[in-house]
Protein backbone atom coordinates (compact mmCIF):
# COMPACT_ATOMS: atom_id res chain seq x y z
CA UNK A 1 0.00 0.00 0.00
CA UNK A 2 2.83 2.38 0.84
CA UNK A 3 4.35 1.58 -2.54
CA UNK A 4 1.09 2.47 -4.17
CA UNK A 5 0.96 5.81 -2.36
CA UNK A 6 4.56 6.60 -3.32
CA UNK A 7 3.70 5.70 -6.89
CA UNK A 8 0.66 8.02 -6.77
CA UNK A 9 2.75 10.91 -5.51
CA UNK A 10 5.17 10.59 -8.41
CA UNK A 11 2.52 11.94 -10.79
CA UNK A 12 2.42 15.76 -10.85
CA UNK A 13 -1.24 15.81 -11.96
CA UNK A 14 -2.21 13.70 -8.96
CA UNK A 15 -0.39 16.02 -6.58
CA UNK A 16 -2.20 18.97 -8.11
CA UNK A 17 -5.51 17.20 -7.72
CA UNK A 18 -4.71 16.30 -4.12
CA UNK A 19 -3.72 19.85 -3.14
CA UNK A 20 -6.80 21.41 -4.71
CA UNK A 21 -9.08 18.60 -3.54
CA UNK A 22 -8.00 18.79 0.10
CA UNK A 23 -8.52 22.56 0.20
CA UNK A 24 -11.88 22.32 -1.54
CA UNK A 25 -13.03 19.53 0.80
CA UNK A 26 -12.05 21.67 3.76
CA UNK A 27 -13.90 24.76 2.51
CA UNK A 28 -16.95 22.82 1.42
CA UNK A 29 -17.30 21.00 4.73
CA UNK A 30 -17.01 24.19 6.80
CA UNK A 31 -19.61 26.01 4.73
CA UNK A 32 -21.71 22.87 4.62
CA UNK A 33 -22.42 22.95 8.34
CA UNK A 34 -24.06 26.36 8.01
CA UNK A 35 -25.84 25.52 4.79
CA UNK A 36 -27.31 22.29 6.14
CA UNK A 37 -28.42 23.93 9.39
CA UNK A 38 -29.94 26.86 7.54
CA UNK A 39 -31.88 24.47 5.30
CA UNK A 40 -29.92 25.66 2.28
CA UNK A 41 -28.47 22.27 1.30
CA UNK A 42 -30.01 22.34 -2.14
CA UNK A 43 -28.44 25.71 -2.94
CA UNK A 44 -25.11 23.91 -3.33
CA UNK A 45 -26.69 21.50 -5.75
CA UNK A 46 -28.37 24.26 -7.72
CA UNK A 47 -25.13 26.22 -7.94
CA UNK A 48 -23.18 23.28 -9.31
CA UNK A 49 -25.68 22.91 -12.14
CA UNK A 50 -25.40 26.61 -12.90
CA UNK A 51 -21.64 26.09 -12.85
CA UNK A 52 -22.00 23.31 -15.39
CA UNK A 53 -23.99 25.59 -17.69
CA UNK A 54 -21.40 28.34 -17.34
CA UNK A 55 -18.47 25.99 -18.00
CA UNK A 56 -20.18 24.59 -21.07
CA UNK A 57 -20.79 28.04 -22.50
CA UNK A 58 -17.22 29.07 -21.68
CA UNK A 59 -15.90 26.04 -23.58
CA UNK A 60 -18.07 26.80 -26.57
CA UNK A 61 -17.03 30.46 -26.56
CA UNK A 62 -13.38 29.48 -26.06
CA UNK A 63 -13.16 31.56 -22.90
CA UNK A 64 -11.23 30.74 -19.74
CA UNK A 65 -13.53 28.38 -17.82
CA UNK A 66 -13.04 29.75 -14.29
CA UNK A 67 -13.18 33.38 -15.37
CA UNK A 68 -16.68 32.81 -16.76
CA UNK A 69 -17.99 30.32 -14.22
CA UNK A 70 -17.07 32.13 -11.00
CA UNK A 71 -18.97 35.38 -11.68
CA UNK A 72 -21.98 33.54 -13.11
CA UNK A 73 -22.24 31.17 -10.16
CA UNK A 74 -21.75 33.99 -7.64
CA UNK A 75 -24.58 35.88 -9.33
CA UNK A 76 -26.73 32.74 -9.21
CA UNK A 77 -25.94 32.32 -5.51
CA UNK A 78 -27.18 35.82 -4.70
CA UNK A 79 -30.27 35.24 -6.80
CA UNK A 80 -31.07 31.94 -5.07
CA UNK A 81 -30.60 33.51 -1.66
CA UNK A 82 -32.93 36.37 -2.55
CA UNK A 83 -35.49 33.94 -3.88
CA UNK A 84 -35.46 31.75 -0.82
CA UNK A 85 -35.80 34.76 1.48
CA UNK A 86 -38.70 36.59 -0.03
CA UNK A 87 -40.48 35.62 -3.15
CA UNK A 88 -43.63 34.17 -4.53
CA UNK A 89 -41.70 31.22 -5.92
CA UNK A 90 -40.61 29.24 -2.86
CA UNK A 91 -36.94 28.42 -2.30
CA UNK A 92 -36.90 24.73 -3.26
CA UNK A 93 -38.91 25.27 -6.42
CA UNK A 94 -36.70 28.20 -7.39
CA UNK A 95 -33.60 26.06 -7.01
CA UNK A 96 -35.07 23.25 -9.12
CA UNK A 97 -36.02 25.79 -11.76
CA UNK A 98 -32.62 27.40 -11.96
CA UNK A 99 -30.57 24.19 -11.75
CA UNK A 100 -32.45 22.24 -14.41
CA UNK A 101 -32.63 25.36 -16.56
CA UNK A 102 -28.87 25.88 -16.38
CA UNK A 103 -28.22 22.21 -17.09
CA UNK A 104 -30.38 22.34 -20.21
CA UNK A 105 -28.71 25.51 -21.47
CA UNK A 106 -25.29 23.95 -20.92
CA UNK A 107 -26.15 20.75 -22.76
CA UNK A 108 -27.67 22.75 -25.64
CA UNK A 109 -24.60 24.94 -25.93
CA UNK A 110 -22.29 21.94 -26.09
CA UNK A 111 -24.35 19.86 -28.48
CA UNK A 112 -24.77 22.79 -30.88
CA UNK A 113 -21.03 23.26 -31.13
CA UNK A 114 -19.23 19.96 -30.68
CA UNK A 115 -21.79 17.36 -29.80
CA UNK A 116 -21.73 15.44 -26.52
CA UNK A 117 -18.21 14.20 -25.97
CA UNK A 118 -15.65 13.36 -23.33
CA UNK A 119 -15.50 16.98 -22.15
CA UNK A 120 -19.15 16.95 -21.15
CA UNK A 121 -18.73 13.67 -19.37
CA UNK A 122 -15.81 15.18 -17.45
CA UNK A 123 -17.84 18.22 -16.43
CA UNK A 124 -20.66 16.06 -15.18
CA UNK A 125 -18.67 13.51 -13.24
CA UNK A 126 -15.33 15.18 -12.79
CA UNK A 127 -11.85 14.40 -13.92
CA UNK A 128 -8.68 14.16 -11.98
CA UNK A 129 -6.79 15.38 -15.02
CA UNK A 130 -8.71 18.65 -15.10
CA UNK A 131 -6.29 20.58 -12.89
CA UNK A 132 -3.79 22.70 -14.79
CA UNK A 133 -0.93 24.55 -13.12
CA UNK A 134 -2.71 27.94 -13.29
CA UNK A 135 -5.87 26.46 -11.84
CA UNK A 136 -3.91 25.18 -8.89
CA UNK A 137 -2.60 28.65 -7.99
CA UNK A 138 -6.04 30.21 -8.33
CA UNK A 139 -7.69 27.42 -6.38
CA UNK A 140 -5.17 27.58 -3.56
CA UNK A 141 -5.47 31.37 -3.31
CA UNK A 142 -9.26 31.35 -3.28
CA UNK A 143 -9.44 28.44 -0.87
CA UNK A 144 -7.16 30.27 1.56
CA UNK A 145 -9.38 33.35 1.31
CA UNK A 146 -12.44 31.22 2.04
CA UNK A 147 -10.77 29.63 5.06
CA UNK A 148 -9.54 32.95 6.50
CA UNK A 149 -12.92 34.63 6.08
CA UNK A 150 -14.61 31.66 7.70
CA UNK A 151 -12.35 31.76 10.75
CA UNK A 152 -12.63 35.54 11.12
CA UNK A 153 -16.43 35.51 10.92
CA UNK A 154 -16.93 32.18 12.69
CA UNK A 155 -18.96 33.58 15.62
CA UNK A 156 -21.06 35.81 13.39
CA UNK A 157 -21.74 32.88 11.08
CA UNK A 158 -22.81 30.79 14.06
CA UNK A 159 -25.11 33.55 15.31
CA UNK A 160 -26.91 34.07 12.02
CA UNK A 161 -27.08 30.35 11.33
CA UNK A 162 -28.70 29.66 14.66
CA UNK A 163 -31.12 32.55 14.75
CA UNK A 164 -31.15 35.12 12.02
CA UNK A 165 -33.82 37.34 13.54
CA UNK A 166 -32.08 37.59 16.89
CA UNK A 167 -28.82 38.50 15.16
CA UNK A 168 -30.53 41.13 13.05
CA UNK A 169 -32.24 42.54 16.12
CA UNK A 170 -28.92 42.88 17.92
CA UNK A 171 -27.41 44.74 15.01
CA UNK A 172 -25.56 42.01 13.10
CA UNK A 173 -25.86 42.64 9.39
CA UNK A 174 -27.33 39.23 8.70
CA UNK A 175 -28.04 39.95 5.05
CA UNK A 176 -24.39 40.74 4.52
CA UNK A 177 -23.23 37.51 6.14
CA UNK A 178 -25.75 35.48 4.17
CA UNK A 179 -24.24 36.99 1.06
CA UNK A 180 -20.79 36.10 2.32
CA UNK A 181 -21.80 32.48 2.87
CA UNK A 182 -23.38 32.35 -0.58
CA UNK A 183 -20.31 33.92 -2.15
CA UNK A 184 -17.89 31.53 -0.45
CA UNK A 185 -20.10 28.58 -1.36
CA UNK A 186 -20.25 29.65 -4.99
CA UNK A 187 -16.47 29.99 -5.24
CA UNK A 188 -15.89 26.65 -3.52
CA UNK A 189 -18.31 24.86 -5.79
CA UNK A 190 -16.87 26.23 -9.00
CA UNK A 191 -13.35 25.35 -7.92
CA UNK A 192 -14.25 21.83 -6.89
CA UNK A 193 -16.59 21.15 -9.75
CA UNK A 194 -14.12 20.04 -12.38
CA UNK A 195 -12.43 17.67 -10.03
CA UNK A 196 -15.57 16.21 -8.46
CA UNK A 197 -18.04 16.75 -11.28
CA UNK A 198 -21.01 19.10 -11.47
CA UNK A 199 -23.42 16.40 -10.39
CA UNK A 200 -21.35 15.27 -7.42
CA UNK A 201 -19.75 18.39 -5.93
CA UNK A 202 -22.66 19.26 -3.63
CA UNK A 203 -22.08 16.00 -1.77
CA UNK A 204 -18.86 17.54 -0.41
CA UNK A 205 -21.00 20.29 1.09
CA UNK A 206 -23.73 18.13 2.55
CA UNK A 207 -22.25 14.77 3.56
CA UNK A 208 -19.56 15.75 6.10
CA UNK A 209 -21.91 18.07 8.00
CA UNK A 210 -24.73 15.53 8.17
CA UNK A 211 -22.35 12.73 9.09
CA UNK A 212 -20.81 14.74 11.94
CA UNK A 213 -24.25 15.68 13.26
CA UNK A 214 -25.01 12.00 13.89
CA UNK A 215 -22.56 12.02 16.77
CA UNK A 216 -21.48 15.54 17.64
CA UNK A 217 -23.93 17.95 19.16
CA UNK A 218 -22.18 21.28 19.44
CA UNK A 219 -21.53 23.61 16.54
CA UNK A 220 -17.80 23.76 17.10
CA UNK A 221 -17.36 19.99 17.33
CA UNK A 222 -19.52 19.48 14.24
CA UNK A 223 -17.39 22.00 12.33
CA UNK A 224 -14.13 20.35 13.37
CA UNK A 225 -15.37 16.84 12.73
CA UNK A 226 -16.74 17.80 9.30
CA UNK A 227 -13.45 19.36 8.29
CA UNK A 228 -11.36 16.35 9.33
CA UNK A 229 -13.85 13.85 7.97
CA UNK A 230 -14.15 15.64 4.66
CA UNK A 231 -10.39 15.70 4.06
CA UNK A 232 -10.01 12.07 5.15
CA UNK A 233 -12.82 10.89 2.90
CA UNK A 234 -11.33 12.80 0.02
CA UNK A 235 -7.89 11.24 0.47
CA UNK A 236 -9.30 7.73 0.84
CA UNK A 237 -11.53 8.32 -2.17
CA UNK A 238 -8.63 9.42 -4.34
CA UNK A 239 -6.61 6.42 -3.22
CA UNK A 240 -9.43 4.05 -4.12
CA UNK A 241 -9.83 5.86 -7.41
CA UNK A 242 -6.15 5.31 -8.18
CA UNK A 243 -5.95 1.73 -6.95
CA UNK A 244 -9.06 0.48 -8.76
CA UNK A 245 -9.18 3.00 -11.63
CA UNK A 246 -12.59 4.33 -10.59
CA UNK A 247 -13.71 7.92 -11.28
CA UNK A 248 -12.34 10.26 -8.59
CA UNK A 249 -15.54 12.15 -7.79
CA UNK A 250 -17.72 9.09 -7.44
CA UNK A 251 -15.13 7.32 -5.29
CA UNK A 252 -14.97 10.24 -2.86
CA UNK A 253 -18.75 10.35 -2.60
CA UNK A 254 -18.90 6.59 -1.95
CA UNK A 255 -16.42 6.94 0.90
CA UNK A 256 -18.60 9.72 2.27
CA UNK A 257 -21.63 7.44 2.11
CA UNK A 258 -19.74 4.76 4.01
CA UNK A 259 -18.68 7.30 6.64
CA UNK A 260 -22.26 8.48 7.00
CA UNK A 261 -23.56 4.98 7.72
CA UNK A 262 -20.67 4.24 10.05
CA UNK A 263 -21.45 7.36 12.10
CA UNK A 264 -25.15 6.61 11.98
CA UNK A 265 -24.69 3.12 13.38
CA UNK A 266 -22.22 4.42 15.95
CA UNK A 267 -24.76 6.99 17.11
CA UNK A 268 -27.18 4.18 18.01
CA UNK A 269 -24.56 2.50 20.17
CA UNK A 270 -23.70 5.78 21.84
CA UNK A 271 -27.36 6.52 22.49
CA UNK A 272 -27.87 3.10 24.06
CA UNK A 273 -24.83 3.56 26.26
CA UNK A 274 -26.24 6.79 27.62
CA UNK A 275 -29.54 5.14 28.61
CA UNK B 1 -37.77 60.35 28.18
CA UNK B 2 -39.20 56.95 27.30
CA UNK B 3 -37.13 53.96 26.18
CA UNK B 4 -39.31 53.40 23.14
CA UNK B 5 -41.85 55.80 21.70
CA UNK B 6 -44.23 54.78 18.93
CA UNK B 7 -46.02 57.65 17.20
CA UNK B 8 -48.96 56.95 14.90
CA UNK B 9 -47.31 53.78 13.67
CA UNK B 10 -48.95 51.82 10.85
CA UNK B 11 -47.61 48.49 9.65
CA UNK B 12 -48.52 46.74 6.42
CA UNK B 13 -47.61 43.79 4.25
CA UNK B 14 -47.91 44.71 0.59
CA UNK B 15 -50.68 47.25 1.17
CA UNK B 16 -52.44 44.91 3.57
CA UNK B 17 -52.57 47.00 6.71
CA UNK B 18 -52.21 44.79 9.77
CA UNK B 19 -51.88 47.50 12.37
CA UNK B 20 -52.77 51.16 12.19
CA UNK B 21 -52.48 54.33 14.18
CA UNK B 22 -50.62 52.94 17.14
CA UNK B 23 -49.09 55.28 19.69
CA UNK B 24 -47.57 54.25 22.96
CA UNK B 25 -44.47 54.78 25.04
CA UNK B 26 -42.46 52.28 27.02
CA UNK B 27 -40.95 53.78 30.18
CA UNK B 28 -37.99 52.27 31.98
CA UNK B 29 -39.04 49.62 34.48
CA UNK B 30 -42.36 48.84 32.81
CA UNK B 31 -43.67 45.30 32.41
CA UNK B 32 -45.78 45.70 29.31
CA UNK B 33 -47.85 42.87 27.99
CA UNK B 34 -49.09 43.01 24.40
CA UNK B 35 -52.24 40.94 24.01
CA UNK B 36 -54.69 40.27 21.21
CA UNK B 37 -56.07 37.51 19.06
CA UNK B 38 -54.21 35.72 16.26
CA UNK B 39 -53.63 38.06 13.35
CA UNK B 40 -54.16 41.16 15.45
CA UNK B 41 -50.72 42.51 14.56
CA UNK B 42 -48.72 41.48 17.63
CA UNK B 43 -45.91 39.67 15.82
CA UNK B 44 -45.70 42.42 13.22
CA UNK B 45 -45.31 44.98 15.98
CA UNK B 46 -42.50 42.88 17.46
CA UNK B 47 -40.71 42.93 14.10
CA UNK B 48 -41.11 46.68 13.92
CA UNK B 49 -39.71 47.14 17.44
CA UNK B 50 -36.71 45.05 16.44
CA UNK B 51 -36.27 47.21 13.33
CA UNK B 52 -36.81 44.14 11.15
CA UNK B 53 -39.78 45.87 9.57
CA UNK B 54 -40.21 49.51 8.65
CA UNK B 55 -43.46 51.24 9.59
CA UNK B 56 -45.40 52.45 6.56
CA UNK B 57 -46.42 55.49 8.59
CA UNK B 58 -45.37 57.08 11.83
CA UNK B 59 -42.13 56.51 13.65
CA UNK B 60 -40.49 54.48 16.38
CA UNK B 61 -37.92 56.28 18.53
CA UNK B 62 -35.40 54.83 20.94
CA UNK B 63 -34.47 57.07 23.85
CA UNK B 64 -33.04 57.16 27.35
CA UNK B 65 -29.69 55.77 26.26
CA UNK B 66 -31.21 52.70 24.60
CA UNK B 67 -29.55 51.82 21.33
CA UNK B 68 -31.36 49.87 18.67
CA UNK B 69 -29.10 46.84 19.14
CA UNK B 70 -29.66 46.74 22.88
CA UNK B 71 -32.90 44.83 22.86
CA UNK B 72 -32.77 41.37 24.38
CA UNK B 73 -35.05 39.44 22.08
CA UNK B 74 -36.53 36.07 22.91
CA UNK B 75 -38.05 34.76 19.69
CA UNK B 76 -40.76 32.24 19.14
CA UNK B 77 -39.01 28.97 18.39
CA UNK B 78 -38.64 28.06 14.79
CA UNK B 79 -38.54 24.52 13.48
CA UNK B 80 -34.94 24.92 12.32
CA UNK B 81 -33.67 25.49 15.84
CA UNK B 82 -35.22 22.35 17.21
CA UNK B 83 -32.64 20.04 15.62
CA UNK B 84 -29.72 22.42 15.59
CA UNK B 85 -26.32 21.12 16.66
CA UNK B 86 -25.22 23.69 19.18
CA UNK B 87 -24.20 23.52 22.79
CA UNK B 88 -25.96 25.61 25.42
CA UNK B 89 -22.77 27.59 25.91
CA UNK B 90 -22.50 28.45 22.22
CA UNK B 91 -26.09 29.64 22.07
CA UNK B 92 -25.81 31.85 25.16
CA UNK B 93 -22.45 33.24 24.09
CA UNK B 94 -23.91 34.28 20.75
CA UNK B 95 -26.04 36.81 22.67
CA UNK B 96 -22.88 38.89 23.14
CA UNK B 97 -22.43 39.21 19.39
CA UNK B 98 -23.56 42.84 19.39
CA UNK B 99 -20.72 43.87 21.69
CA UNK B 100 -17.69 42.39 19.99
CA UNK B 101 -17.87 44.71 17.02
CA UNK B 102 -15.32 43.77 14.43
CA UNK B 103 -13.33 41.47 16.67
CA UNK B 104 -13.59 37.85 15.53
CA UNK B 105 -13.41 36.49 19.08
CA UNK B 106 -15.21 36.93 22.37
CA UNK B 107 -13.41 38.78 25.13
CA UNK B 108 -12.94 37.50 28.68
CA UNK B 109 -15.56 39.97 29.88
CA UNK B 110 -18.12 38.57 27.44
CA UNK B 111 -17.34 35.03 28.52
CA UNK B 112 -17.83 36.14 32.12
CA UNK B 113 -21.18 37.64 31.16
CA UNK B 114 -22.29 34.43 29.47
CA UNK B 115 -21.30 32.51 32.59
CA UNK B 116 -23.17 34.90 34.91
CA UNK B 117 -26.33 34.60 32.86
CA UNK B 118 -26.09 30.83 32.63
CA UNK B 119 -25.74 30.60 36.40
CA UNK B 120 -28.63 32.96 36.87
CA UNK B 121 -30.87 30.74 34.75
CA UNK B 122 -29.60 27.65 36.59
CA UNK B 123 -28.08 26.30 33.38
CA UNK B 124 -24.39 26.24 34.26
CA UNK B 125 -24.34 22.46 34.72
CA UNK B 126 -26.03 22.01 31.35
CA UNK B 127 -23.61 24.26 29.45
CA UNK B 128 -21.96 21.43 27.54
CA UNK B 129 -25.25 19.76 26.66
CA UNK B 130 -26.75 20.03 23.23
CA UNK B 131 -29.50 22.63 22.87
CA UNK B 132 -31.71 20.20 20.95
CA UNK B 133 -31.67 17.63 23.75
CA UNK B 134 -33.09 20.00 26.36
CA UNK B 135 -36.71 20.20 27.43
CA UNK B 136 -38.88 23.04 26.15
CA UNK B 137 -38.59 24.93 29.44
CA UNK B 138 -34.82 24.58 29.50
CA UNK B 139 -34.57 25.74 25.89
CA UNK B 140 -36.56 28.86 26.72
CA UNK B 141 -34.25 29.54 29.67
CA UNK B 142 -31.27 29.21 27.34
CA UNK B 143 -32.78 31.76 24.97
CA UNK B 144 -33.57 34.04 27.91
CA UNK B 145 -29.95 33.82 29.07
CA UNK B 146 -28.87 34.70 25.53
CA UNK B 147 -31.21 37.71 25.50
CA UNK B 148 -29.69 38.84 28.82
CA UNK B 149 -26.24 38.69 27.27
CA UNK B 150 -27.41 41.15 24.64
CA UNK B 151 -28.72 43.65 27.20
CA UNK B 152 -30.00 44.16 30.72
CA UNK B 153 -32.06 47.18 29.75
CA UNK B 154 -34.95 45.84 27.74
CA UNK B 155 -36.29 42.36 27.07
CA UNK B 156 -38.69 41.69 24.24
CA UNK B 157 -40.33 38.31 24.68
CA UNK B 158 -42.44 36.78 21.94
CA UNK B 159 -44.77 34.16 23.42
CA UNK B 160 -42.21 33.00 25.99
CA UNK B 161 -44.41 30.25 27.41
CA UNK B 162 -45.88 28.88 24.18
CA UNK B 163 -45.67 25.10 24.23
CA UNK B 164 -44.48 24.87 27.83
CA UNK B 165 -46.19 22.77 30.46
CA UNK B 166 -47.80 24.72 33.35
CA UNK B 167 -44.89 24.14 35.74
CA UNK B 168 -42.29 25.36 33.23
CA UNK B 169 -44.51 28.30 32.32
CA UNK B 170 -44.80 29.37 35.97
CA UNK B 171 -41.02 29.09 36.31
CA UNK B 172 -40.56 31.25 33.23
CA UNK B 173 -42.98 33.92 34.51
CA UNK B 174 -41.22 33.91 37.88
CA UNK B 175 -37.83 34.47 36.23
CA UNK B 176 -39.18 37.30 34.06
CA UNK B 177 -40.82 38.94 37.06
CA UNK B 178 -37.57 38.75 39.05
CA UNK B 179 -35.68 40.39 36.18
CA UNK B 180 -38.27 43.14 35.96
CA UNK B 181 -37.99 43.84 39.70
CA UNK B 182 -34.23 44.26 39.25
CA UNK B 183 -34.88 47.03 36.77
CA UNK B 184 -35.06 45.32 33.38
CA UNK B 185 -37.88 46.67 31.27
CA UNK B 186 -40.01 43.88 29.86
CA UNK B 187 -42.21 43.81 26.78
CA UNK B 188 -44.00 40.50 26.38
CA UNK B 189 -46.31 39.30 23.66
CA UNK B 190 -48.71 36.71 24.99
CA UNK B 191 -51.81 34.69 24.37
CA UNK B 192 -52.03 33.87 28.02
CA UNK B 193 -54.23 36.77 29.13
CA UNK B 194 -54.76 35.44 32.64
CA UNK B 195 -51.06 35.50 33.40
CA UNK B 196 -50.64 38.76 31.52
CA UNK B 197 -52.98 40.63 33.83
CA UNK B 198 -51.46 38.87 36.82
CA UNK B 199 -47.84 39.91 36.16
CA UNK B 200 -47.80 42.92 33.84
CA UNK B 201 -47.83 46.51 35.01
CA UNK B 202 -49.24 47.74 31.70
CA UNK B 203 -51.34 46.19 28.94
CA UNK B 204 -51.47 46.98 25.24
CA UNK B 205 -54.45 45.31 23.61
CA UNK B 206 -54.34 45.14 19.83
CA UNK B 207 -56.88 44.24 17.24
CA UNK B 208 -55.38 45.68 14.07
CA UNK B 209 -55.56 48.95 15.93
CA UNK B 210 -54.90 49.71 19.59
CA UNK B 211 -57.96 48.94 21.69
CA UNK B 212 -56.38 49.72 25.02
CA UNK B 213 -53.09 50.99 26.39
CA UNK B 214 -52.57 51.70 30.06
CA UNK B 215 -52.16 50.31 33.53
CA UNK B 216 -53.29 46.76 34.17
CA UNK B 217 -55.66 47.85 36.91
CA UNK B 218 -57.43 50.23 34.51
CA UNK B 219 -57.48 47.57 31.83
CA UNK B 220 -59.41 45.20 34.09
CA UNK B 221 -62.13 47.84 34.47
CA UNK B 222 -62.37 48.51 30.74
CA UNK B 223 -65.02 47.17 28.38
CA UNK B 224 -62.33 45.69 26.11
CA UNK B 225 -61.03 43.51 28.89
CA UNK B 226 -64.48 42.42 29.98
CA UNK B 227 -65.33 41.32 26.47
CA UNK B 228 -61.97 39.64 25.88
CA UNK B 229 -61.78 37.88 29.21
CA UNK B 230 -65.42 36.91 29.37
CA UNK B 231 -66.78 36.45 32.88
CA UNK B 232 -64.05 34.19 34.13
CA UNK B 233 -61.65 36.66 35.67
CA UNK B 234 -61.04 37.19 39.35
CA UNK B 235 -58.21 39.61 39.83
Amino acid sequence: MLDLIAQMLSYPFLIRALVVGVLISLCASLLGVSLVLKRYSMIGDGLSHVGFGALAIATVANAAPLAVAIPVVVAAAFLLLRLSENSKIKGDAAIALISTGALAVGVMAISLSTGMNVDVYNYMFGSILAMKQDDVFLSVALAVVVLVLYVVFYHKIFAITFDENFSRATGVKAGWYNMLIALLTAVTIVLGMRLMGALLISSLVIFPALTSMRIFKSFRSVVFCSAILSVLCFLIGIFISYAWSTPAGASVVCVNIAAFFAFWILSFFLARKKV
Amino acid sequence: MALITCENVSLAYENNIVLSDLSFAVQAGMYLCIVGENGSGKSTLVKALLSLKRPTQGSIHFGDGLRQNEIGYLPQQTGAQKDFSASVWEVVQSGCINQNGCSPFYSARQKQMAQTNLERMALWDLRRRSYQELSGGQQQRVLLARALCATRKLLLLDEPVAGLDPMAAQEMYRLIQALNREGTTVIMVSHDIQSAVQYASHILHLHNKPLFFGKTADYLQSDVAKRFLGGGLHA
